[in-house]
């Protein structure tokens, strides 16, 4: 014991790693370290910097103009709209429904309550394309509402409610999933403290945990617009591809792609690129910023 | 209350918020899900074998399962290495690769698709240093494989990252005093306590690539029983108006999918456990 206490002590606060316990106990050799660094580098630079990298050189590989007409023209205008609208009503109905399902499973106990979190969990284990397939099996023509649908002249499937049904499918766990861990986390003391002071429902909600959760809130929102305007596989299915009409970005740049039309397809590629690169620094930031609030409270 | 819905609580809104929860879960999950089965359940037997276990539906399916197996494997490997580095270790530029690290979360599929093609095709940046050594990737299933390592990147990074981090120095400290090699520490010691969110984040990468589709179709150049992927084939069918056929190969997908994730659950049960113990 006589011996073991300083050796442990050393161990804890030997600075710079200089004496023999630091180095050798509790960390890589320097050899180690450097291959590791260097595999996880060039693993990373292999899968995302390269990729990343092809998107904007290839966007601008046949200049400008190209690049400029590419993004400009009438299809690709109607189609980044498209992309707008549908993301401007999936996200406020999914980010509303976040914080509703967040406050009745984080505030209160009830039976079933596991299940619950598991079946909100479920459009993240749907394939994408299965997930327009249910809708089209709802209201394709040969669907269960096909008929009905046809009768009174509702087009849900090859339109634009299809495109938004399949996308908030596809969405549909974002903020959830982001803020009953974290409701759950901060309690219901401050709610609760309150109510009994005489604040209404609405106002404690507004004042306390609206500001409790509003980055952990932001947080859900930017990956689930991240994802609405991205989502590929579900939107394809259901959408039908019509030209200015149900094409949405990323269908567009799919249709030019296959039309040969490569450095249009990167040119629209790259607005998407753009937003994945928005996304994740907004993502960073509101990390940084709840575990600065994490670190103070 | 035994019998009660839910306990009590002075705060308000609890019928509201929930009574709108499970109307839209209903609404928007529940329902058209439950069309998929429903479907499911009118088919023939004749019908939904012919479609499930036709010799083209079982390639893609062993293609699907096999690539995202591969990928989901090389994540492991390398989600390791790229955490381990990202938590032990300070070099410049940490923070930036830090946060780039879920590009593959941010970028839409599609484009994730067109621009690995362009990069492993023949004329690309690697595929045109492979191509002399008799390496094809685009077009091959090595071509849905590096997709679907693309895209199941994130998961071993993140699920490792916080377990990680929260190993407690003193316990390497105390198998160093007892006189263990940094090597053994890492194989007796940390693995053991981070293996759970190994697996955990193996299986999520693993789901994903089962499922994939977007990053996939450009790739893999989409030839029957070669690289053709189930979800692909769910389109193909479905643009043929063969709703049976597609229904049928969706709703196997889907189930393994569904057990997928109750393995999941069960597996960041275990995590979570650790960590309060």
């Amino acid at each position: 014991m006589a011996v073991g206490a300083p050796l442990h002590q050393e161990i804890a606060h030997a600075p710079f790693g200089g004496g023999f316990s630091r180095t050798q106990a509790l960390e890589e050799p320097a050899l180690v370290r450097r291959v590791l660094i260097g595999l996880a580098l060039v693993f990373l630079g292999l899968f995302l910097g390269l990729p990343l990298a092809a998107v904007f050189v290839n966007a601008f590989s046949s200049g400008v103009g190209v690049f400029v007409a590419a993004i400009t023209e009438h299809d690709a205008r109607s189609a980044i709209g498209l992309t707008l609208l549908v993301a401007a009503i999936s996200v406020p109905l999914n980010t509303l429904f976040g914080v509703a399902a967040a406050w009745a499973i984080a505030k209160f106990d009830f039976r079933g309550k596991s299940t619950l979190i598991t079946l909100i969990d479920l459009p993240f284990a749907v394939s994408p394309v299965i997930s327009g397939l249910i809708f089209v099996l709802l209201f394709g023509l040969q669907g269960f509402f096909g008929r009905w649908l046809a009768e009174h002249n509702v087009r849900i499937i090859f339109a634009i409610p299809g495109i938004v049904l399949a996308t908030t499918f596809i969405t549909f766990p974002f903020v959830a999933r982001e803020l009953i861990p974290l409701m759950e986390e901060q309690g219901t003391d401050e709610e609760e403290a309150a109510v009994s002071l005489g604040a209404g429902g609405w106002q404690v909600f507004r004042r306390i945990t609206l500001s409790n959760i509003r980055f952990g809130m932001l947080f859900g929102v930017v990956l689930l617009n991240a994802r609405a305007m991205g989502e590929f596989g579900a939107v394809s299915v259901v959408s039908g591809h019509v030209r200015g009409y149900t094409n949405t970005m990323p269908l567009h740049v799919e249709i030019l792609y296959n039309e040969y039309q490569t450095s249009a397809a990167f040119a629209v590629a790259s607005l998407l690129a753009l937003l994945a690169l928005v996304t994740l620094v907004l993502k960073t930031l509101l990390e940084w910023k709840m575990r600065r609030r994490g670190a103070a409270g | 209350m035994p019998f009660a819905l839910k306990q009590k609580s002075v705060l308000p809104g609890f019928g509201l918020t929930l009574g709108f929860t499970l109307a839209y879960l209903t609404l928007i999950v529940l329902i058209p899900l439950a069309g998929l089965f429903v479907k499911t359940a009118g088919l023939s037997w004749d019908q939904f074998a012919n479609a499930v276990l036709s010799p083209r539906v079982l390639a893609a399916y062993r293609l699907s399962f096999g690539a995202a197996l591969i990928g989901a494997g090389v994540n492991a490997v390398f989600g390791l290495i790229v955490a381990w580095v990202l938590v032990r270790y300070r070099f410049p530029g940490r923070r930036v690769i830090d946060a780039l690290v879920d590009l593959p979360f941010a970028l839409p599929t599609a484009v994730a698709g067109i621009t690995l093609t362009a990069l492993f095709s023949k004329n690309g940046w690697i595929g045109g240093l492979l191509e002399p050594l008799g390496v094809k990737v685009a077009y091959t299933p090595l071509g849905v494989v590096v997709a679907l390592t693309f895209v199941g990147l994130p998961f071993v990074v993140r699920t490792l990252q916080p377990v990680l981090q929260d190993i407690d120095p003193e316990i390497e400290e105390a198998a160093a005093s007892l006189g263990a090699g940094r090597f053994q520490t890492f194989l007796r010691v940390l693995f053991p306590a981070f293996f759970p969110a190994l697996a955990t984040g193996f299986a999520l990468a693993f789901a994903r690539g089962v499922g994939e589709y977007g990053s996939v179709v450009f790739i893999a150049g989409n030839m029957p029983m070669r690289t053709e992927i189930a979800p692909l084939l769910i389109v193909t069918k479905l643009e043929q108006y063969d709703y049976a056929g597609a229904t049928a190969v969706a709703v196997v997908l889907l189930v393994i999918s569904f057990a997928l994730l109750l393995a999941i659950n069960a597996l960041q049960g275990v995590t979570r456990r650790r960590e309060e113990a």
